[in-house]
């Protein structure tokens, strides 16, 4: 296992690039722990394959150097850096055994028989894959070849880390809970070095200690779910994570009170403060889950008006607009919702203030 | 009828039976899902709809009209795939337009319409591009754009997201929606998940191994999975089982849990049957004073950031606790979770759904105080 350290890294596709939009990657310098779960999260096109890409050195970095435990690797090829790799697409032999596949790697770097069986015994143990060892792997099923390719990865005992592009894509939802759970549980057990590139914040917030948001070329924030969640650096974060994202609204400052156009949200202490050190244009940002909806005014309530609600089940969506412009609120199952007007109340210590889309902190 | 009836429809292939004895009523101007697994028989069935294939046996009737055998240029009909597929040659606007060629559209005509429904999927900054220059996202777009231009009467597709980011799935859904709301057509949409389902609305199909299982309002069938079959394909993430008989006037669950029959449990006479309980119906810590308790370990606290989800056993059963905020929890740890008796569903040990939390008809309030 290893820590990576990636050394003020970029990369562009074109040979000569002229500005910053020719980068895939504009800069990253960060150091991956040895052990740690990472998710690498954005949209597509923001750049979290070709860094993967950089770690395993499918992709050699225009500038910059990735360190493996302190040791340069960036010229090195894939297979010299003891990496395992898995794909959205399972990749194995059809026509072997599914020990066979396993075995695979470890018969091609002249592993001794003995030590080949029980390294495949243990980790088809691990991934439940022994009652199947005899089968052929052409006749199982997606999430089992996932397992399989997987498992890959695991069986050699000298591996730097594993990185997984997008694995759960092609997996149906019930298997993706089975999946999910089989690698947090591998992890707790064997404490690998974990990188897990997806677009599915879902995934990415369940699997892993620290999430690294990417952005148009760029780390937006690293940190852990709850970080995200909770105090999303960039304007980005706040969207991306989230179902729905974040509520971010202009707004302008009066001490203790931010004004969306006509509506006027009291802030706490904490957040007048900061307010006013704040420079550039304000948004106030507040998650749908934590905005609280009523029929009656009550103290602190602004007036809104309730435009569509949609029952997802064990959740209600209600999109609903204040002073023009549209905001959404999560409400859980079998909470009443108002109708036509409603009073919503932004609690303070959930409101989150941006300046130019940076969180104010 | 002004839609598409599927009358007794099989499909084979070979000795393989893709779609078992279906029959279906779809009306115009609205959407139905079709939710199933991957290889349920989801395209088999919009590939019959749409004349691609022909049935083994049975009839196909649109607007009255049998149309079993009938070739698919025949028909008006518009599919949009799970891969995308554009010309590659021609650009974003040829792309579109392409499909309005036949219609005898006058080239004016073309224009406005091309231009209007690439404004509707956002793309129409880009019709001058060619589909490689395009995100996968945006080459999508390319591909839904095409199938809305033309005003087929029949509109089929086939997990058109999948292949999206998260986020813009989540956008599209959205605007997806809006746009099957104003069409005069026959909108199917197949998909693999409950909260996709959900969010489009409309009518669903429960399908699984060929065969329909459930058909309904969407909300009225997640609320009311005639079988557990339907409960497990309907319910992300998965929904819990306990095994119980009811005994005199109680609910015995496993070996250990014992409460009154009440509410919507009262009419359950005495026997063994399978209660199913969404994950977001069990507690860490007692709501309301008719809870029952239940003693489990924890294998698992999947945390997302603001919700966990805490994997836990109990005996043989294997469950699934929804939490709201952020809950650490050691694996091994012994705990108490909480359930009101009144969020049950029961099945019969055959798997037919015996009493509902939730009231049938229009009024799906839940029969617990909110």
């Amino acid at each position: 296992m290893a820590c990576i350290e990636l050394n003020e890294i970029a990369h562009a596709y074109v040979r000569n690039p002229a500005g910053e939009s020719d980068y895939a990657i504009k800069r990253i310098h960060n150091v991956w722990d040895d052990g740690g779960a990472y998710a690498l999260l954005g949209p597509s096109g923001c750049g979290k394959t070709t860094l993967l890409n950089i770690i395993s050195g499918l992709v050699t970095p225009s500038r910059g150097r990735v360190l493996y435990d302190g040791r340069d690797v960036t010229a090195m090829p894939p297979e010299k850096r003891n990496i395992a790799q898995v794909f959205q697409f399972p990749v194995l032999y059809d026509t072997m055994t599914v020990f066979d596949n396993l075995a695979f790697p470890l018969r091609n770097r002249g592993i001794e028989k003995n030590e080949v069986i029980k390294r495949v015994h243990e980790v088809a143990e691990i991934l439940d894959l022994t009652p199947f060892l005899k089968k052929k792997a052409a006749g199982l099923a997606a999430d089992a070849k996932q397992k399989i390719s997987l498992g890959r990865g695991l069986v050699r005992s000298d591996v730097a880390a594993i990185l997984f592009d997008e694995p759960l894509t092609v997996i149906d939802p019930h298997l993706k809970w089975h999946l999910r759970r089989k690698l947090k549980e591998i992890h707790e057990q064997l404490k690998l070095t974990l990188i897990y590139v997806t677009h599915d914040q879902m995934e990415a917030l369940t699997f892993a200690e620290k999430v690294v948001v990417m952005y148009e070329g760029e780390i937006v924030q690293i940190g852990t779910p709850q970080d995200l969640v909770e105090n999303p650096e960039h304007t980005f974060v706040g969207y991306f994570i989230g179902s729905p994202g974040m509520n971010l609204l202009s707004c302008t400052l009066n001490g203790n009170v931010a004004h969306i156009d006509g509506a006027r949200i009291l802030l706490d202490q904490k957040t007048t403060e900061l307010g006013g050190k704040a420079r550039g244009k304000l948004e106030l940002g507040i998650r749908p889950k934590y905005l609280e909806l009523s029929s009656e005014p009550g103290k602190n309530g602004v007036p809104a008006d309730i435009k569509a609600v949609e029952d997802l089940g064990s959740y209600k969506i209600v999109t609903l607009t204040l002073a023009g412009k549209t905001l959404q609120a999560k409400l859980p199952e079998g909470k009443p919702v108002p109708g036509g007007t409603a009073w919503l109340v932004f609690p303070p210590q959930w409101i989150r203030l941006f300046a130019d889309g940076r969180l104010v902190k | 009828m002004m839609g598409i009836v599927l009358d007794s429809v099989t499909k084979k292939v070979v000795a393989e039976t893709h779609l078992n004895n279906i029959s279906l009523e779809l009306e115009i101007g609205t959407t139905t899902v079709v939710l199933g697994h991957t290889l349920a028989g989801k395209t088999t069935l919009l590939r019959l709809m749409a004349g691609l294939d022909r049935p083994t046996s049975g009839r196909i009737l649109v607007n009255g009209r049998d149309v079993t055998g009938m070739s698919v240029r025949k028909r008006s009909v518009s599919m949009v795939y799970q891969q995308f597929v554009n010309y590659p040659s021609l650009t974003v606007y040829k792309n579109i337009a392409s499909s309005l060629k036949m219609s005898g559209m006058s080239k004016i005509e073309i224009d406005r319409k091309v231009r209007e429904t690439a404004a509707m999927l956002h793309i129409e900054d880009l019709l001058d591009r060619f589909p490689a220059e395009l995100s996968g996202g945006q080459q999508q777009r390319t591909a839904i754009a095409r199938s809305l231009a033309k005003d087929a009467d029949l509109l089929l597709l086939d997990e058109p997201l999948v292949n999206l980011d998260y986020k813009l799935r989540e956008e599209l859904q959205v605007e997806l929606q809006d746009i099957f709301k104003k069409r005069e057509a026959i909108v199917v949409y197949t998909t693999t998940e409950p909260a996709e389902a959900l969010m489009l609305g409309g009518n669903i199909v429960v399908i699984d191994e060929g065969r329909v299982l459930q058909t309904g309002s969407t909300p009225e069938v997640y609320h009311n999975p005639a079988t557990l079959k339907v409960a497990q394909l309907f319910s992300d993430p998965p929904i819990n089982y306990l095994n119980g008989a009811v005994r005199g006037d109680a609910v015995r669950l496993e070996q250990d849990i014992e409460f009154p029959l009440d509410g919507h449990l009262k009419s359950v006479p005495a026997g063994s049957y399978i209660f199913g309980i969404r994950p977001n119906h069990f507690f860490l810590s007692r709501v309301s004073d008719k809870d029952a308790e239940l003693r489990v370990k924890v294998e698992l606290a999947e945390i997302n950031g603001s919700e966990t989800f805490i994997h836990v056993s109990h005996g043989d059963s294997r469950l699934v606790v929804q939490e709201d905020g952020v809950n650490p929890l050691r694996i091994g740890q012994e705990i108490t979770i909480y359930v009101n008796p009144a969020c049950f569903f029961v099945y019969d040990t055959a798997g037919a759904l015996f009493a509902s939390p939730f009231n049938k008809g229009s009024d799906r309030r839940p029969a617990w105080p909110a």
